[in-house]
């Protein structure tokens, strides 16, 4: 099932955008170019050496990218540590799960004061998991942020793990079991099924989303979001209520992450609680580390360096999570900043 | 529902909150005197739950194994202390976080690397074996009073160690002020290491005593660990009068709301409805009064602000 | 994700070199590490000694671990089929993987043999004609160990089950051939493992018997407590918490309890004394349900072969449905919609020598089938 060229052609247009945007050939807007450029051409080699599961794989690190891209907002910005952005992921993985459960079996999702129907528009259930997202976190948010550090790390951990047994106990949609969708939802103008047209999709996705928080972080917002993070007395002084600061900054990240659970949902033609799982937060905290912390392309660099450590040390014994674990402890010990932090000196750039 | 019924589910959670606390009381230890947040206290309790199990396995002692757990749960505490945990007192929660996810990563795998995808065995000694009848008639086991009995001692313990002996002078200064105690010649490396390595042995104690009557396997930590933060939080993280009253709200609430939420429903819909419902609101039961707590006191019940 | 081990049985110079006929390319997708991990190695390894034994050079076996995530199995299934061009899949031990997985699998016309689970979705309006259960459809061992309680005279039994799909249907399964009265009903978390709570009411309810479906570790603690607890009455349950696996974990406190399984070790047929007997001198430990079940499996899969080209998917369908293989069950045929018609036996826990084990102490249901079959078209 071959698409045509131009298709793929046209996350390369949007490519050419963000390089014109780098003015300055730091070592960091280098690494990012290297990078973005990599994800692009392993699936596309991979399309053309009729390799499909090489651009599922790539496919679902853009994903995880993205998931971190949001945790990376609250984190490295705001300074928020979350460790239940499962919430959020399970969340946008469970709208798409319903709406497309209820447009398949054609029920209506809900009857009664108004009628409302499922829906298999990507654009749909992407609108719908953000902004969804976005109200689980003013509510998750307005009550952690009345506290902070460590109560903000358990805090969080603890809503995610509700939402994990509720999802499961909850035997509507299929409790521990999940739900199939048997196609992916569509996209128009684009057959969703072909890998490289997904990965497409994915890759724009995950280029808006970067620019989005480029963009944000050089706003007033992200600077008073990064005073706060610094100062909390003083730009209480000005005037600023970091409290709302926070909690705006969380319902982005959130939202983000949550778009994030919609793909990987629509990746996998399946939703379950597993996306919630404490686990799942604390794989997309991983990727954000090993990128290094507020690099807007850190998480980027975390994920495919996660699935490509998964996809190498699997090989290696039944016990690879003993490797893994300890590559982990190497990264915070031992090479502070992640990856980017190595390659392009200590001092993280915060813009 | 009778009062018999509705005593023994309060013993019951009685027991599991004392339980809870073993576990707590480390972790919020832990953060009181180094700030450090250790997600691997789960994996001590692991630890401590299979060296009872390989003890009381060879040995047939159910004492030894107890022992053991103590011991191996603290061993294991001060090595991954030495080599991992100090790098991070100085760090930021994040990386303490990844940190110690790292650790859980190397603790679940490597146990199941010596141990075998097997769950263990791991038995009540004949001697707790058996129950009592307690006044009004409640037929209890044995054990579960012993556990309820032993908790509440090794609680008493704690308290009388932090509030009169001299090594509890100086967690407490330690909570307050570090650059004090040092200043007084405190040596505070041993400090840390010790208050590490007993918190351990707790955690590694709670698994042994609870893996006699659970399954003794891979994976048994993380559950009990997200549970004992829900507890610090609610009582206030650093308090260690805040993980008591905390773990035993947990407790309670989780087995008292396991029992009456279904028998709640039953009364407003029909029976299997109910029971469905009934279950899967007990399963959030706990997390609700995490958020009704905070909504109160946003630094727990005994936090300081 | 990948713990990868290919397996040419003896002649992999003749695969090679394409001297003989296309064989079969085999994907299994199976739960090797984290919690669950037991099951999928028994699956695996009962699998591969029937590969092992069959001695056909023309069997090639991938092998990838599912750590029990559903997202990470769907993943291994588009790579066994993307990438390696399996002609079979098999080895999900979970209910929940299986839904994750099998759709697709089937709808990409790959033949699935599920060696162990059996939601009821995909035997009845989910059914598929690639898709092929050897162990049994999930509700067959409740309803036999209903009909077991029947027959044992329990007259008020008390049941309960985890908050979950395959709980619901346990318990469902259950009351289908149960005749008696309910002294109580409940579903616990999933994952808990402290049944105190439960206990108490079960003494409170003046139940005369217990059925419970507490798969793996929490039936291990719920049996630790249980006999703690000195409250004494009869216990039934599915297979499930009394594989070879963890008997060993419960210890004394299982012992008398009666279960219902389609398979033990000591079913009178030539070829389950050979399996145990050989899986033991492989492995050096007794073989489990789960062994069981991949060793047939396997062996259905080797007669099809027999008989048919994989390549030629309508031949090969009508010799898998054909189940021409020595099942370590004895009799074993497949319904209309490709789950098992086999019998159903009652177990007791005993003792022999140092290891605690099952043996079969009557039948519970005979030729039994699921009740799925109506709403499957194929």
């Amino acid at each position: 099932m071959k698409i045509q060229p131009d298709a793929a052609q046209f996350p390369l247009a949007f490519k050419t955008v963000v390089l014109a945007g780098f003015k300055a050939a730091k070592p960091e807007v280098l690494l990012n170019a290297a990078l973005m450029l990599a994800l692009l051409a392993v699936p596309l080699w991979a399309w053309f050496a009729d390799e499909p599961f090489l651009i599922t794989l790539t496919t679902r690190a853009v994903i995880f990218a993205i998931a971190g891209v949001g945790l990376n907002f609250a984190l490295g910005f705001g300074g928020l540590v979350s460790l239940g952005h499962a919430a959020f992921f399970g969340l946008g993985g469970y709208v798409m799960g319903v709406l497309a459960y209820h447009a398949q079996t054609y029920t209506a999702l809900l009857d009664w004061p108004f009628v409302i129907e499922g829906s298999r528009s990507m654009l749909v259930i992407w609108l719908v998991a953000i902004l969804l997202s976005a109200l689980l976190a003013l509510g998750i948010g307005a009550l952690s942020l009345r506290t902070s550090g460590v109560y903000f790390i358990m805090i969080t951990l603890a809503f995610a793990q509700m939402l994990y047994y509720f999802a499961i106990s909850w035997p509507a949609y299929g409790g521990e079991d999940g739900l199939s969708i048997y196609v992916r939802n569509s996209f128009p103008g684009l057959n969703t099924m072909a890998p490289i047209q997904f990965f497409a999709i994915c890759f724009v996705l995950l280029i808006l989303v970067l620019l989005l928080v480029k963009f944000l972080a050089r706003s007033a917002f992200g600077l008073a979001l990064g005073a706060a993070r610094q100062n909390e007395e003083r730009v209480q002084a000005v005037g600023q209520m970091p409290y709302r600061l926070y909690l705006i900054a969380f319902m982005i990240s959130g939202s983000i992450t949550g778009l994030a659970g919609a793909l990987f949902a629509d990746l996998n033609r399946f939703v379950s609680p597993t996306m919630f799982s404490w686990q799942t937060s604390g794989e997309i905290m991983v990727f954000v580390i090993l990128g290094g912390v507020g690099r807007v392309f850190g998480p980027v660099a975390g994920a495919a360096l996660f699935i490509l450590l998964e996809h190498s040390l699997g090989g290696l014994s039944d016990y690879w999570h003993v490797y893994l674990g300890a590559i982990l402890l190497g990264v915070v010990l031992f090479a502070r900043g992640g990856l980017y932090g190595m390659l392009t000196g200590r001092e993280a750039a915060h813009d | 529902m009778s009062f018999t019924l509705l005593a023994e589910q309060t013993l019951n959670g009685l027991q599991f909150g004392v339980m809870l606390f073993l576990m707590a009381a480390g972790l919020t230890l832990v953060f009181g005197v180094m700030g450090l947040i250790n997600l691997a206290h789960g994996s001590l309790y692991m630890v401590g739950a299979f060296a009872a199990a390989a003890v009381a396995g060879a040995t047939g002692s159910f004492l030894l194994g107890l022992v053991a757990s103590l011991v191996c749960a603290a061993f294991a505490g001060v090595l991954i202390e030495v080599l991992v945990i100090r790098r991070l007192y100085e760090r930021d929660h994040l990386e303490q976080v990844l940190a110690t996810f790292a650790l859980i990563l190397i603790f679940s795998e490597g146990t199941r690397w010596v141990f075998g995808s097997f769950p263990l065995f791991l038995d009540t000694p004949a001697w707790l074996g058996g129950t009592v009848t307690l006044p009004f008639g409640i037929v209890y086991p044995v054990y579960r009073l012993a556990i309820i009995l032993v908790g509440l001692a090794v609680a008493l313990g704690l308290f009388w160690m932090i509030a009169r002996t001299r090594i509890g002078i100086r967690i407490r200064a330690g909570e307050n002020d570090r650059e004090m105690i040092a200043a007084l010649g405190v040596n505070i490396s041993l400090l840390y290491t010790f208050v590490f390595a007993l918190g351990a042995a707790l955690a590694g104690f709670a698994g042994a005593m609870i893996g006699a009557i659970q399954s003794v396997q891979v994976g048994m930590g993380e559950p009990v660990l997200i549970l004992a933060f829900v507890v610090i939080v609610i009582g206030g993280i650093g308090s260690i009068k805040g993980a008591f009253v905390g773990a035993l709200l947990v407790g309670l609430t989780e087995t008292l709301g396991r029992f009456l939420l279904p028998e709640f429903f039953k009364l407003l819909m029909e029976p299997s409805a109910a029971i469905s419902v009934g279950a899967s609101l007990a399963s959030m039961s706990i997390y609700l009064l995490m958020a009704a707590v905070l909504l109160f006191r946003p630094r727990g019940l005994f936090g300081s602000a | 994700m990948k713990m990868r081990s290919l397996l040419l049985a003896a002649g992999f110079v003749a695969v090679a070199a394409g001297a003989q006929a296309e064989g079969v390319k085999v994907g299994m997708i199976t739960t090797l590490s984290g919690g669950g991990a037991g099951l999928g190695i028994d699956v695996r390894d009962g699998f591969m000694l029937a590969v092992a034994q069959s001695g056909r050079s023309d069997i090639e076996v991938v092998i990838e671990d599912d750590q029990r995530k559903p997202d990470v199995a769907v993943q291994l299934a588009d790579k066994m089929i993307q990438s390696e061009k399996v002609d079979v899949l098999t080895g999900i031990i979970w209910s929940n993987l299986a839904m994750a997985v099998v759709p697709g699998v089937v709808a990409q016309g790959k033949f699935y043999l599920s060696p162990n689970a059996g939601p009821s979705q995909l035997a009845g309006k989910g059914c598929n004609k690639n898709y092929f259960n050897v162990a049994w459809q999930n509700d067959n061992l409740h309803e036999a160990a209903g009909a077991y309680a029947n027959g044992a005279g329990h007259g008020k039994t008390f049941i309960l089950a985890p908050n979950y799909p395959a709980g619901t249907d346990a318990l469902t399964g259950f009351k289908r051939f149960y005749k008696g009265d309910l002294a109580g009903e409940i579903y616990t978390k999933l994952g808990q493992t402290d049944y105190a709570g439960e206990i108490a009411q079960i003494r409170a309810s003046g139940a005369d018997s217990v059925f419970f479906f507490l798969p793996g570790g929490m039936g291990i603690s719920f049996l630790k407590q249980y006999a703690g607890s000195g409250l004494g009455l009869p216990v039934v349950g599915p297979a499930f918490s009394f594989d070879q696996g963890i008997l060993q974990a419960v210890g004394e406190a299982a012992l008398g309890v009666k279960n219902t399984s389609q398979w033990n070790k000591d079913i009178d047929n030539a070829t389950n004394a050979a399996f145990v007997a050989s899986f033991q001198a492989e492995y050096g430990r007794l073989p489990s349900l789960y062994a069981s079940q991949g060793f047939d499996t396997a062996n259905l899969l080797i007669s099809a072969m027999g008989k048919a080209d994989v390549a030629d998917a309508d031949a090969f369908r009508a010799a898998l449905e054909a189940a021409d293989f020595a099942s370590t069950r004895g009799d074993f045929a497949f319904a209309s919609n490709h789950h098992p018609i086999q019998n159903i036996y009652v177990r007791e826990v005993i003792k022999e020598g140092d290891v605690f084990t099952n043996k079969i102490i009557g039948l519970a249901l005979e030729n039994h089938a699921d009740v799925y079959a109506a709403d499957c078209k194929m």
